[in-house]
């Protein structure tokens, strides 16, 4: 019976539930503890730093003249259209966002650091910041950078021919503006480092909260200026990321100075209010699009016009290329569009950076289809199931207008069996009797594609100086018939190292708890990408795959030789090397203890068991159908979900029950997005949301349970069959949860557009239309 | 997010706590359940010199029922409320509004009085002790006074006591047998601050209304105890027309403050309809308690 498909639970979680897992900020005893000087104001002048004279042992700050000779963070992608805009570690000259590091402080204790970095003064000549779309693109608005003048980073156009005719015949024309505000990725665990200096190597070991090592130690190495051979990078255990933990911050590079220049010892860790400070941002999305629809309600055409607030700065090693590239790429989702333009722009403000989180500009691009559907189906008079039915792709694979080709999938399917769990029949008929009793419910269904697994190809295309995507593994077996896999994805929750030992397990016929996933430490794994945009289970699970499957050839030669029979009919299974048709077995731990120790006995082989396995997929789209069933109550302006329903195709689960809690945890981020999460900046550019009081991240109380399906497609894009499905949740349940606002108010002829749907957002929109009819 | 240097002191007993207050009358500051306090140290937003820990002061802890009223100690914890500290429609009452404050550890540790004291707009405690006529014992060295709730609550965060004051005890009569009361709140998710909240008690005759009570929360700068409203409800039929009527007037007599969270209009709007709830909820009970 094969490992992979079982609901294993995590090998992980023993540790971890028993308060033995280990955190950067385990590693903080014993060394300075260093806190930022960050810039109060969004814009300025940074005329002066005044810092107090410093009269305690272990106490020092630095500023920006002190790091001379420390570079610029600076992302590059080779467009034409990109504008650089280099981040500087400390502020020097100006600053562009209320929360830029200005300088640190270090002391002996981190309450010491916070009272030395509150005595440093930074004399700054405000600007008028620039916050929003309106204030970066107005004609003349002062440039936030003076590189990038019109406040543009990044632009792609694209315009079809045939888009302008497609309009003119069509028999309905349907447009939205769709917004979704601001977020933080809101990691359980805040950043954090620690820099250990050892004196007799002189190396720096930088155990940081990180989902990308390998490009932290190269991220820094360069702008350090010193070799990568100088610094390892280890993420310990880390408390969550979802894309917040993937860029090279400043403070990285500030804590690895300080180590290097006092020779020290020194720890950042941290706190949530830093966090939304200082950490990276996310969405901030205006969408307009309109489409045309035959009477049918086939697509005709779409037209966007897309514009994401990239922040002050451009993320390394991404770029700020991710959000509005993605949405120019990837905005026709699951439909077929035969005529597509698109302008999509990414716009620089003095807000605080933004960077990928779990789902990068599909949450509001899913949001802008499933409205257009919904909306065209109600001018058309048409189901909305029926009209998504009519555009959704079914013939594999299938080519988008952007040249995305979407391998095998199960669009209709996975649609058609979400709604038959839901038994929307039976929900119409609960709403006309909710609705006659003054209560109002509504439905709303969100289908979309997860692009997921991609390797180099993906990331070339769009011009990145730093090309990610592949993968290695080294797989080794011990003598005693252990296994190890080092791997260069960098997991950080999800559970890989479970379902990766489940792969290796199955094709070296262990057990899982024979196989050790070692990963997060330069020093002991392969240079890697680490864990972002859905990649892990299919590039590390194939690359793991592909170097067990090395070992597994190794082993069944050498068994073969032992128990006298061709290679291919040894199996290995249950700790057993045995020959099929006849009772001749061997232990594998025997097997591998005469590789490493009477490798002389094996003429053909080379001593050992250890391989490594290279791969760099193309990549593959998961998809799936959300439906979710809301309560809106028009006195309050509250929104209740009731019910939500999941019906998801990631090809094959190497895990079901960590593939639902993949899902489970990304559909309440998604209900997030949709109802709650919201960084405000006042208009000084101040952010308001610096607490867990203020910035609404939902409890349990306020996530229903989600009811979860699988269907299995098996496409051959990847060698594991299986599919990604990290941010899936994530992208669909906006859509779904907004869908169903919208239907809930129909009576009130309303539309919610802004994310989140706060009570006062959903009562204003009741009383703007009770005004209007008025 | 670490405090700023403070000392600690830790009185054995009220009179050393009330020595230390008088001491430390310029930059000292109570510590009972720390759950507003020292969230506010944190963000350094409050940086007392001294903290004089009461919370082991145990003359302050704990209920005492009495036939006309309840007596709390100040350092009665939260949780304390979750069961009825006594029969009647106050203990229920009680028992309603406990559950909306913060969540369930917080309310192991968080204290009655400290929650007076700190006199958050938005606290449940301070609408009770509005709405139903608490009175506060002020105690300081060699004196004590008591301070009626409406005196007791200056403002947003601000309060009638004095810096060589401690809050002791808060009295809370007892409503009468047959009454019914409503105890409404709404906020973004469970647990948090209220965008508005109201309380309502209303004594029946038949389905007329013959005495009733009337506050509203986190709509001012403080709860609100709203008379005019009760004196319009007395003698009118306890019936929807009644209680639309008496949010009408609730909207008309607020005008709450906008955040980030509600604008001003839609928490005035808010107030309102939470009202027509509690009453509309009191009456309920009201008509069960007088057929029971």
């Amino acid at each position: 019976m094969s490992w992979v498909g079982r609901r294993l639970p995590r090998l992980e979680d023993p540790a971890l539930l028993t308060g033995q897992g280990r955190f950067v900020a385990d590693r903080a005893e014993g060394a300075l503890a260093m806190a930022f000087v960050r810039s109060p104001l969004a814009a300025g002048t940074l005329t002066e730093i005044e810092v107090p004279p410093i009269e305690a042992p272990d106490s020092f700050v630095f500023t920006a003249a002190d790091l001379a000779g420390v570079g610029a963070i600076e992302a590059i992608l080779n467009r034409p259209d990109y504008k650089r805009v280099p981040q500087p570690i400390l502020a020097r000259n100006r600053v562009v966002f209320a929360g830029q590091p200005v300088a640190i402080a270090l002391a002996r204790s981190r309450a010491a650091a916070e009272d030395l970095a509150e005595q440093v003064f930074a004399d700054i000549e405000p600007d008028e910041p620039i916050l929003t779309f309106a204030d970066a693109l107005a004609d003349g608005a002062r440039a936030v950078h003076p590189e990038a003048p019109g406040n543009v980073l990044v632009e792609g156009q694209l315009r079809g021919e045939g888009v302008d005719a497609a309009f003119e015949g069509a028999a309905a024309i349907v447009d939205v503006e769709l917004r979704s505000e601001r977020q933080s990725a809101m990691p359980l665990e805040a950043r954090g480092g620690v820099a250990a200096f050892d004196a007799g190597s002189g190396r720096v070991t930088l155990y940081a909260s990180v989902q990308m090592p390998h490009m932290l130690r190269t991220g820094l190495a360069d702008v350090l200026g010193i070799p990568e051979s100088d610094l390892r990078v280890v993420a310990p255990d880390v408390g969550g990321g979802f894309g917040q933990k993937m860029s090279l911050f400043p403070e990285y590079v500030a804590l690895v100075w300080a180590a290097r220049h006092l020779k020290r010892n020194v720890a950042w860790i941290e706190d949530r209010r830093e966090n939304f400070l200082g950490a990276s941002h996310a969405r901030d999305q205006r969408f307009r699009a309109k489409a045309a629809f035959d009477s049918d309600g086939r697509i005709l055409a779409l037209d966007a016009d897309l514009l994401s607030n990239v922040g002050a700065f451009s993320c390394y090693p991404v770029t700020c290329g991710v959000e509005p590239l993605m949405a120019f790429a990837e905005l026709p989702g699951p439909y077929r569009i035969a005529h597509y333009a698109v302008r999509s722009r990414g716009v620089t403000t003095n807000t605080a950076m933004m960077a990928p989180y779990r789902g990068v500009s599909r949450p509001m691009l899913t949001l802008t289809m499933e409205q257009l559907m919904d909306r065209a189906a109600r001018q058309l008079g048409l189901d909305p199931l029926d009209i998504r039915r009519r555009n959704l792709i079914c013939e594999f694979p299938h080519t988008s207008p952007t040249g995305l080709v979407h391998d095998a999938g199960s669009y209709v399917e996975a649609m058609d069996a979400a709604a038959r769990v839901a038994d929307l029949e039976d929900f119409r008929q609960r709403q006309t009797r909710a609705r006659a009793a003054g209560r109002y419910l509504g439905v709303g269904v969100s289908v979309f594609s997860e692009r997921s697994g991609y390797g180099t190809p993906a990331f070339a295309a769009r011009m990145m100086e730093i090309v990610p995507g592949y993968e290695t593994v080294d797989c080794e077996m011990d003598p005693s018939g252990r296994v190890t896999l080092a791997i260069g994805a960098s997991p950080h929750g999800q559970g890989l190292k479970t379902a990766l030992a489940q792969l290796a397990a199955d094709r070296l016929g262990v057990t899982p708890e024979d196989v050790r996933v070692v990963s997060g430490d330069t020093d002991a794994t392969p240079y890697g990408w680490g864990t972002f945009a859905s990649r892990s289970m299919v590039i590390a699970g194939g690359a793991s795959q592909m170097a067990s499957d090395k070992v597994a050839d190794k082993l069944r030669i050498a068994a073969a030789q032992v128990l006298e029979c061709a290679p291919d009919d040894i199996e290995l299974g249950d700790g057993l090397a045995k020959v099929q048709g006849a009772n001749r077995t061997m232990r594998i731990a025997e097997i591998a203890r005469a590789l490493h120790h009477k490798s002389h006995l094996f003429a053909d082989l080379t001593a050992g068991l250890k391989e490594q396995a290279f791969y760099d997929p193309a990549g593959t789209f998961s998809n799936a159908c959300h439906i979710a069933e809301v309560e809106v109550e028009p006195a309050t302006g509250g929104v209740r979900v009731d019910r939500f329903i999941v019906v998801e195709d990631a090809g094959r689960l190497i895990n079901p029950l960590i593939a639902d809690g993949q899902i489970a945890g990304g559909v309440a981020q998604g209900i997030a997005n949709a109802l709650y999460e919201e960084l405000v900046y006042d208009e000084h550019g101040t952010l308001l949301t610096t607490s867990l009081a203020d910035y609404a991240v939902p409890t349990a109380f306020e996530i229903p349970p989600i009811d979860i399906h699988h269907m299995e497609t098996i496409s051959p894009a990847t060698v594991t069959k299986a599919k990604g499905l990290g941010e899936g949740g994530t992208i669909g349940a906006p859509a779904a949860v907004i869908g169903a606002i919208n239907d809930a108010l129909t009576p009130f002829a309303v539309a919610i557009n802004t994310m989140p749907a706060t009570p006062d957002r959903v009562w204003q929109a009741l009383r703007d239309a009770r005004d209007k009819a008025a | 997010m670490k405090p700023a240097a403070f000392a600690y002191l830790k009185p054995e007993n009220l009179a050393e706590a009330l020595q230390f207050v008088a001491d430390n009358a310029d930059d000292g500051k109570l510590l009972a359940g720390g759950q507003s306090l020292v969230p506010a140290m944190n963000f350094r937003l409050a940086r007392p010199e001294t903290l004089i820990d009461i919370s082991g002061l145990e003359a302050l802890d704990g209920v005492n029922d009495r036939p006309e009223a309840l007596s709390i100690g100040a350092l009665t914890r939260h949780a304390t409320f979750h069961k009825p500290v006594s029969d009647g429609a106050l203990g229920r009452l009680l028992v309603k509004v406990v559950g909306h404050i913060a969540h369930y550890p917080i309310r192991q540790r968080g204290t009655f009085g400290g929650s007076l004291c700190h006199a958050d707009p938005a606290a449940e405690w301070c609408l009770v002790a509005t709405a139903l006529d608490a009175t506060m014992r002020l105690e300081s060295s060699g004196d004590a006074r008591d301070v009626p709730a409406e005196a007791f609550f200056r403002g947003s965060f601000t309060t009638a006591l004095e810096p060589n004051e401690i809050l002791t005890r808060i009295t809370i009569p007892k409503l009468p047998d047959a009454t019914g009361t409503g105890f409404v709140e709404f906020a973004r998710r469970k647990g948090d601050f209220a965008l508005a909240m109201a309380l309502t008690t209303l004594h029946l005759e038949g389905n007329t209304i013959r005495s009733a009570r009337v506050g509203l929360g986190g709509v001012a700068d403080r709860a609100l105890r709203m008379t005019e409203i009760e004196a319009a409800l007395v003698g009118k039929p306890a019936t929807p027309e009644t209680f639309v009527t008496a949010g009408q007037m609730a909207r008309d007599q607020i005008s709450p403050r906008g955040d980030i969270h509600g604008s001003a209009e839609y928490r005035r709007d808010l107030g309102g309809a939470l009202l027509e709830r509690a009453l509309a909820e009191a009456a309920e009970e009201a008509r069960g308690a007088v057929s029971t």
